[in-house]
C-alpha cells in the first residue's frame, strides 16, 4: 500500500508541507517494500484548481492514503472518488508521520476546506 | 458617453460616486458590474422591469464514447477536469468555458450544456435606467455577466452611461473598462488609499484610458499623499468629497446624496461638468 505526503523537501526528514495543492513535492512511501520516491508537484504553477491537479497526481501514482495538514473540497472530492483516505498530519517530519500512521495514531481528516472559489 | 468608476478595493466610495453621478445626470444609465457584490440598487430602489439569466457553456462527457486518452484533462489550463477510475469528471465552478476540451477530443465524447451563472436585472429610478449584474455564489468568473450587461446597455439611448466596476484590477475590472470613454478613479485620502489607487492607475494606464481621480473622505487639514502623487504624475483631480458626518448618515440610510441634499446635488453636478469638460478637452486634443 502506498502513502502520499506533501513535503517541503525531497527527503524523508523533510517537514510536511503546510499546503496540499501547492506543495513543492510529494513523498510516496510504499509500506510493504519500505521504499520511498519523490514527485515534483506539477500543480504548483496552476492559476486555479491546483488541488484537483495535485489530487490527480496522487491518484495516478496508485496511492491509497494521503496524509496532509489540510485539503480543499475539490481535491477531497477527487480523492474520495478515487477511494483514497485522507488522514490529518501531525507536526514534524514526513518520517514522523509515516511512523505515526503505521502505529495507528493518525486520525481521518474531517474538516475539509471549502476553499477559495472567487468569493469573499 | 461611457464613464467607468473604479477603485482599488471595496468600500472606498466607488458606488457612492457612480450612483450619485448617474442621479445627478438625471437621464442616465447606471450599470452595476460589481457582480459579486452589486449594491447600487440598494440606493436606487428602482422599479423592476425585467430580469434575464446569464448562461455559460459547460462540457459534459459521454462515458460510452470516451476512450480514456486524457487529452482533455491534461490540456485544461484551469484544472477543471479530472480523470478518476476510467471516468472524466467536470468541476463546473473551475471551468472557464473556453471550449478547448470539446475541440480536442478525437472521440467526440464531449458536448456542451448550458449552465446559469447569474442574472441581469433591469429597473427604472427617476430617469435612471438601473442595470444590475448578479453572479451566483461560487462561480469561477463574472466576466460573462459583465460582457452581457455591457452589450445590453449599448442599446440604451438615454444619456450617459455610468459603469460601477468591480473593485481591484482583476480581469472583471478590465472587462468593465474596456469600452469606457473615460475612467473615474475613486480613492480614499490615506496612505492605504494611495496604494489602492496605484493598482488601478496601472490598469487604466495599461489600457491607455483617459482618466481622473476623485478623492473621497477628504480632510484638508491633513497632508494628503494622493494629492502629491497626482501632482507628480500630472493626473487631474476631478473633485474632493469632504469627510462629512452627514454624507455617512445619508449613505448608511441607503439614500442618494444628490436626491436628498441640495449641497450635494450641486457638488455632483459640478463633478459631472468637470468630467464632461475633461472628456471634451481630451478628444479635442486627440483629434
Ligand atoms: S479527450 Fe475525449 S476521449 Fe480523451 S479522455 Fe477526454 S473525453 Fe475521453
Ligand atoms: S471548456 Fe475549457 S476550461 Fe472548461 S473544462 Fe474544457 S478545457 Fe477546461
Amino acid at each position: 500500500m502506498k502513502i502520499a505526503i506533501p513535503a517541503e523537501d525531497k527527503n524523508i526528514e523533510s517537514n510536511v508541507s503546510q499546503t496540499f495543492g501547492r506543495t513543492n513535492y510529494f513523498i510516496i512511501y510504499d509500506m510493504e517494500a519500505k521504499q520511498m520516491e519523490t514527485l515534483d508537484n506539477s500543480a504548483i504553477a496552476s492559476q486555479g484548481g491546483a488541488g484537483i491537479k495535485a489530487a490527480q497526481l496522487v491518484l495516478d501514482n496508485g496511492v491509497q492514503v494521503l496524509i496532509a495538514p489540510q485539503c480543499g473540497q475539490n481535491a477531497a472530492d477527487v480523492l474520495a472518488e478515487g477511494d483514497i483516505k485522507i488522514y490529518a498530519s501531525i507536526e514534524g517530519t514526513v518520517k514522523a508521520n509515516i511512523d505515526a500512521y503505521t502505529a495507528g495514531k493518525l486520525v481521518i481528516m474531517n474538516d475539509i476546506h471549502a476553499g477559495y472559489h472567487g468569493g469573499k | 458617453m461611457k464613464i467607468a468608476v473604479l477603485s482599488g478595493k471595496g468600500g472606498t466610495g466607488k458606488t457612492l460616486v457612480s450612483v450619485n453621478l448617474a442621479a445627478a445626470a438625471g437621464q442616465a444609465v447606471y450599470a452595476d458590474c460589481d457582480v459579486e457584490e452589486p449594491n447600487g440598487e440598494l440606493f436606487f430602489k428602482s422599479k423592476k422591469l425585467k430580469s434575464e439569466a446569464v448562461k455559460i457553456k459547460i462540457p459534459q462527457v459521454d462515458v460510452n464514447k470516451c476512450n480514456g486518452c486524457r487529452a482533455c484533462v491534461d490540456f485544461c489550463k484551469f484544472n477543471a477536469l479530472a480523470y478518476i477510475k476510467n471516468r472524466v469528471f467536470v468541476f463546473e465552478e473551475l471551468c472557464h468555458s473556453c471550449g478547448a476540451c470539446m475541440l480536442l477530443c478525437t472521440q467526440q465524447a464531449i458536448t456542451e450544456r448550458e449552465k446559469n451563472i447569474g442574472q441581469i436585472e433591469y429597473g427604472q429610478s427617476n430617469g435612471v435606467a438601473v442595470c444590475t449584474g448578479i453572479m451566483n455564489v461560487g462561480e469561477a468568473s463574472g466576466v460573462p455577466i459583465i460582457k452581457q450587461l455591457l452589450a445590453k446597455i449599448n442599446q440604451y439611448d438615454n444619456g450617459d452611461k455610468f459603469i460601477d466596476c468591480p473593485p481591484g484590477s482583476a480581469c472583471t475590472a478590465m472587462e468593465s473598462i474596456k469600452d469606457a470613454d473615460y475612467c473615474v478613479l475613486v480613492a480614499e485620502s490615506t496612505v492605504f488609499g494611495l496604494h489602492n489607487l496605484k493598482m488601478i492607475y496601472k490598469l487604466v494606464s495599461f489600457f491607455s484610458k483617459k482618466f481622473g481621480v476623485i478623492l473621497n473622505k477628504y480632510d484638508k487639514t491633513i497632508d494628503n499623499p494622493i494629492e502629491k502623487f497626482c501632482q507628480q504624475k500630472d493626473i487631474k483631480i476631478l473633485g474632493r468629497i469632504p469627510y462629512d458626518e452627514k454624507i455617512a448618515q445619508i449613505n448608511t440610510a441607503g439614500l442618494i446624496l444628490v436626491r436628498t441634499a441640495t449641497e450635494y446635488e450641486i457638488m455632483f453636478k459640478q463633478l459631472l461638468q468637470t468630467i464632461t469638460k475633461e472628456i471634451k478637452n481630451e478628444t479635442a486634443i486627440d483629434s
